[in-house]
């Protein structure tokens, strides 16, 4: 082993990864050649390097042969660069003197002939032992984190992460864009599968909500700005005028009657547009906070600037603000928990169907506000033209499951249209036909649920139905709607009249996913939904620290289920909080104050203002809790003064020497 | 920019009308169309049943020889007839998509001195009429506004699926727009574009007249004077099997259908002859308020 | 009542036709047909579908399956209008409109179409007029393949014929394509002698 009196003493260990890596590349010629590389004074290669056992060698080895440097060929540093670190440090070595050399996902993987593999292989480890070489010893450092957390967004996710936090004590934020929290939850009348009212399972969880004194609830706010890091986030929030002063209203009503529209005239976004309200309207009964608020797009006053204003006069407690403005609030928060929930399918967007040309072609979110009992038609399900239905079809996978709306599947649409099923059969009598693709009925007491509605005599028909026209056919069609669908169980392709048709609508992210994405910086799937750090094993941790996600706005899924990860984003968030401190990567830049002219170029180049010039000393200097070593201004310093720990231009000319050397 | 024009076979005989009031109206609107010198058969559907691959050459000749007329220009081919519109664009685009096929074609037409390289952009006139003459020009052009006449717009199968881009393949509007334009009232109804039993007329009357008979059916409940067509075929199976349908569903049938080109030519004032209106089984219904102005020869 | 019909049914695995889904696959539009999640909007929007004695679906079903001999009997593959009504609704995007045709050309390779069925003898008289004369002619090919499948429709469809005659909608020789014949049938003869291309 050739070692020159400079070099420190580097360790090297090749991963088989199993047969992942050892299949492709030559793992013993690979640490033989690693073996003669310059101050390499240890080469070894080992099944599992990330096991037990694998670790131990390289604690043994920096004990045992006095290693100052480890490089391990193996995985993505993504995977385990901090478990190697941590052997490191375990066997007395600094953590940073330490550099992955990835040969599976880089080579293994994705290299089909094996010589090639094997060489490539050589290329990156003598690159990451010339880049070793130079690495210098770094101190991670520790910043105290504060206590308190925002939720974003007031759904069934947001309700419950708020409830579970602020009952540990901690301060909860809870902003919700709209003027109510409850969600979806809160339009619905019963739950599948057990049917149990969701009013009376919600509203108690709104109030408590309202009245903890944890929680400060920002209803009709949204949050602007996130500035800062796990631990320690700026969080701005503004708040949408309401022209209502919450603390003053009581939510008595007073001025929704006196208001100079006589009768409400404009389609209520709570109840679908199936009722109407006025441009002074409360949401509905329960809505928290129990506070009127006033459109801006239909009150005249505020579109025309004139009207006599008849609300100001009726409010006793002067609640009534026409000249609010937005307001800003800027909070501090150690975590973040993102639970923006979802949006249902326009099916405008399929035109076969009808919906917008048919009028008794409805959604099924417009059937939740029908059927609840405090909606828009008292409960009743019924016809534009007040009738009672005598036949309904219900529509499976509408914007689901299909490559040209969403290819996803929505799963909850199976076991909620089995849900409405049962409650128009119980309130109108009507025949229920329901057409499906494939049932999908995985959960705790669902299939239970679907074999309850087959003894109830609903009709299901196994078929995706390919049109709804008025077409009719025959004399029974007339008047009618008429679904067509291949009985696919039976083999003929059926036409079958009804009165009423419900369109189960699918889940697709909030239109706005990519904005919410990149003000708290996390991922999105292609399509929208948020993104978990692991599909498994971390599946509400985010790619950002202190930021967690819950709820609908990962992916389609069910009360039971939304809640259980809203369980986990609090407790995970409560971890954060509990531990006291987060520790930030060594990784920042640093400024040579000798070198530096004070030009001031800098200060502006930061996207995370961590730079400030002390004018004292006419140089700039680094906030190292700011600074999130991205490097923008290592390159743009005229003088060259400014270095960055863990990539300093020693160490990157070094790794290229290592690579090229080889080739 | 050039529009050449493909009339394709059956244009030349049993939609004959088809052509004569197509470029008679493009003519009013002095939106010239050139016949493809040289043209042959573009493979249709039947072709495709035996021997795809002679299809798509059949058509690839054609788009060859168009190209030629452009000049290294892309040149734009108006194909009235939906069935040599669906080929020329699914050979057109299978070309690219499926690599042995383009590969195959490309060698046959070279064995004939012949290259493709894709500068064609196929057309049918309605997507020409919206887009490229606009319904301005056409309201323009209106002399005899068809005021009270209701008609039912019917696109049929390949004229907007599944190639075309130019309207939407479910609720197509463009000849809609374009008969509101000339001053008629159009219905909403649900068989724009549903199957009118294309060559089972012929092959499976049974089959094929059901089809045809439905979609009458539902355009005499609506109350239309007449059902406006953009394919020969089509124009064929609802026109000229109105006897025998009437006897094999004991309902008395009776509907006019003509080209939607022959009822712009109306609003346009041309005479009936030009427009082919003679060689129509049912003559074109028209309100009485029409009838009355009517410049006929 | 006639006396009991009885018939096997199960199919043994080993009286498939392992190879017919993979020859089906390989032509051009075909290759999706595994995709196929069996939602039956094929058969659903299919205009002919409720003559067809299988539906479009179970075409694919069968076809993916092996069932060779059930599918290219089947009239459903005749009975197809190329409406590609299915092509567009498909929610999986299978372009079941091209099975159909490779179906079609399967059928006629294997000689398994019904007998007087007059659509594959439609499309051979098709063939034939084109080649001659660079143009096809709806009225004579009508005619020829009426004669061939059913000679006593010929007579009912007198009238039709005349009235088409007399209209100028209908001709009886057929208009030949200007300039160049020989090019047009040196291009589909090059095909023939080139079955590679096939
Ligand atoms: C028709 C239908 C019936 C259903 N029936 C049932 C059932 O019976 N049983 C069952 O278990 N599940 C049912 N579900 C599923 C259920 O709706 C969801 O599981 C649940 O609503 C998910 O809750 P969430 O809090 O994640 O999202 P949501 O309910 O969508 O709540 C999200 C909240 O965040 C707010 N928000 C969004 N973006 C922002 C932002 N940028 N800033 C601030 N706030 C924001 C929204 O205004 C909303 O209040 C049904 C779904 C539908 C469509
Ligand atoms: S529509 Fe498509 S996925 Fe559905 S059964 Fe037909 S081929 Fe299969
Ligand atoms: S293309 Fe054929 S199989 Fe498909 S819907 Fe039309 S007629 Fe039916």
């Amino acid at each position: 082993m050739s070692q020159s009196p400079a070099c420190p003493r580097i360790g090297v260990y090749v991963c088989h990864c199993g047969m992942n890596i050892a299949k492709q590349v030559a793992v013993e010629a690979v640490t033989e050649f690693a073996a003669r590389l310059p101050g390499v004074a240890v080469a070894r290669h080992y099944k599992f390097m990330c096991s037990d056992p694998g670790q131990e060698l390289i604690q043994q080895d920096i004990k045992e042969s006095g290693l100052e440097r480890v490089v391990v060929a193996s995985c993505s540093p993504l995977l385990h660069e901090a478990t190697f670190r941590k052997a490191c440090a375990a066997g007395g070595l600094n953590p940073f003197c330490f550099q992955m050399a990835n040969i599976r996902e880089q080579v293994a993987w994705v290299t089909a002939d094996k010589g090639r593999a094997t060489s490539k292989a050589k290329a990156l480890i003598a690159a990451a032992v010339e880049r070793v070489s130079r690495a210098q010893p770094l101190e991670r450092k520790r910043l105290a984190v504060g206590d308190k957390v925002v939720i974003v967004g007031g759904g069934i996710a947001g309700i419950h992460a708020a409830l579970t936090i602020a009952d540990a004590g901690k301060k909860v934020y809870l902003v919700e864009r709209e003027p109510t929290i409850g969600g979806h939850m809160a339009k619905f009348d019963k739950t599948f599968p057990t049917l149990d009212c969701a009013a009376c399972i919600l509203t108690p969880k709104m109030s408590s909500v309202k009245n903890h004194p944890n929680i400060e609830l920002m209803s009709y706010s949204e949050v602007e700005k996130v500035e800062g890091f796990a631990g320690n986030f700026k969080i701005t929030i503004q708040k949408k005028p309401r022209y209502v002063h919450e603390e003053l209203c009581v939510g008595c009503g007073e001025c929704v009657d006196a208001c100079v529209f006589p009768k409400a005239k404009f389609p209520s976004e709570f109840d679908e547009g199936l009722a109407l309200r006025k441009p002074v309207y409360m949401p509905f009964p329960q809505a928290t906070p129990a506070v009127v608020v006033i459109d801006p797009n239909t009150c005249l006053q505020l579109t025309k600037g004139k009207c006599k204003q008849k609300c100001v006069e009726a409010c006793q407690r002067g609640a009534i603000d026409l000249k609010q403005e937005p307001e800003q609030v800027e909070v501090e928060a150690a975590a973040v928990i993102v639970a923006t929930g979802f949006k249902t399918f326009d099916p405008r967007g399929l035109p076969q169907y009808g919906y917008g040309r048919y009028g008794n072609v409805y959604t099924s979110l417009e059937v939740e506000r029908m059927v609840n009992a405090s909606g828009p038609t008292g409960g009743e399900v019924v016809l534009k033209d007040g009738a009672k239905p005598r036949s309904v079809a219900i529509i499976h996978c509408v914007g689901s499951r299909d490559k040209k709306t969403h290819p996803w599947c929505s799963r909850v649409c199976c076991m909620y249209s089995l849900k409405l099923a049962h409650l128009v059969k119980e309130r109108s009598g009507a025949d229920v036909f329901s057409f499906y693709i494939d049932m999908r009925t995985p959960g705790k007491g669902y299939e239970e649920f679907y074999d309850r509605l087959l003894e109830e005599g609903v009709h299901f028909i196994r078929g995706r139905v390919s049109h709804i026209t008025d077409w009719a056919m025959t004399k029974a069609e007339e008047g009618k709607l008429v679904v067509s669908a291949e009985d696919s169980l039976i083999g003929v392709t059926r036409r079958i009249p009804v009165d009423m048709v419900i369109l189960s609508v699918g889940l697709e992210p909030q239109p706005d996913a990519q904005e919410v994405r990149k003000k708290f910086n996390i991922s999105c799937s292609q399509e929208g939904w948020f993104l978990e750090r692991h599909p498994k094993l971390a599946p509400v941790a985010t790619f950002t620290d202190g930021v967690w996600i819950a709820g609908a706005c990962q992916g389609p899924k069910d009360i039971p289920d939304t809640v259980a990860q809203a369980g986990a984003a609090a407790s995970e968030a409560l971890a954060l909080i509990d531990k006291g401190y987060v520790e930030i990567e060594p990784n920042t830049a640093e400024v040579d104050p000798e070198a530096c002219s004070g030009c001031k170029t800098c200060l502006g180049m930061c996207p995370y203002h961590a730079i400030r010039r002390d004018e004292e000393k006419g140089v700039a200097v680094v906030n190292e809790a700011l600074c999130k070593g991205c490097g923008t201004c290592v390159a743009a310093c005229p003088s060259g003064a400014i270095s960055q720990h863990m990539f300093t231009d020693d160490e990157i000319y070094q790794e290229l020497e290592g690579i090229l050397s080889y080739v | 920019m050039r529009f050449l024009y493909y009339p394709g076979c059956s244009l030349k005989s049993s939609g004959r009308a088809y052509e004569e009031s197509l470029l008679a109206v493009f003519a009013r609107l002095q939106f010239p169309l050139e016949e493809l010198p040289e043209w042959n058969c573009c493979g249709a559907t039947a072709y495709m049943g035996i021997d795809e691959k002679k299809a798509f050459v059949l058509a690839a000749r054609n788009l060859a020889l168009a190209e030629q007329h452009g000049d290294g220009q892309p040149v734009h081919l108006v194909a009235p007839c939906a069935a040599c519109y669906l080929v020329l664009l699914k050979t057109q685009k299978y070309m690219v998509e499926y690599k042995p096929i383009g590969r195959a074609i490309s060698d046959a037409l070279k064995s004939v001195g012949l290259k493709y390289r894709g500068q064609v952009k196929i057309r049918h006139p309605l997507d020409v009429l919206i887009k490229e003459v606009g319904l301005e020009r056409i309201r323009a052009a209106v002399s005899r506004p068809l005021e009270g006449m209701k008609i039912a717009c019917y696109y049929g199968c390949q004229v907007v699926r599944p190639f075309a881009e130019f309207d939407d393949p479910h609720d197509p509007m463009s000849m809609d727009d374009l008969l509101r334009a000339c001053g008629a009232e159009t219905v909403d109804w649900p068989c724009k574009v549903r199957c009118c039993g294309a060559m089972l007329t012929g092959t499976v009357e049974e089959v094929g007249q059901r089809r045809s008979y439905m979609i009458l059916h539902e355009a005499m409940r609506r109350g239309v004077d007449a059902v406006a067509t953009a394919c020969p075929l089509c124009q064929f199976n609802l026109e000229c099997f109105q006897g025998p349908m009437s006897r094999r569903y004991r309902d008395q049938v009776e509907m006019s259908v003509a080209y939607f080109t022959q009822i712009v030519g109306k609003a346009m004032g041309l005479d009936e002859r030009t427009l082919g209106m003679h060689r129509l089984f049912i003559p074109l219904r028209q309100p009485p308020a029409l009838l009355g102005t009517s410049h006929d020869c | 009542m006639p006396g009991l019909q009885i018939q096997r049914r199960v199919k043994y695995q080993e009286e498939l036709d392992a190879d017919f889904p993979r020859r089906v696959a390989d032509m051009p539009g075909a290759a999706d047909l595994n995709r196929c999640i069996q939602c039956g909007t094929c058969s659903a929007t299919c205009p002919v579908s409720s003559f067809m004695d299988l539906t479009p679906r179970r075409v694919v079903a069968m076809t993916r399956a092996g069932f060779k001999e059930e599918v290219l009997r089947s009239n459903t593959i005749w009975l197809c209008a190329s409406c590609y009504s299915c092509t567009v609704e498909c929610p999986k995007g299978i372009k079941i409109t091209d099975v159909m045709y490779a179906l079609k050309r399967l059928a006629i390779q294997e000689r398994a179409y019904p007998r007087h069925f007059p659509t594959p003898v439609l499309a051979r008289e098709f063939f034939h007029k084109v080649r001659q004369t660079g143009r096809s002619n709806e009225g004579q090919i009508a005619t020829v393949m009426i004669l061939k499948t059913n000679p006593l429709k010929l007579l009912r469809q007198i009238p039709l014929g005349l009235k088409l005659l007399v209209k100028g909608r209908m001709s009886l020789w057929t208009e030949k394509m200007s300039g160049n014949k020989r090019q047009l049938q040196d291009l589909l003869d090059y095909m023939d002698t080139h079955k590679e291309l096939r």
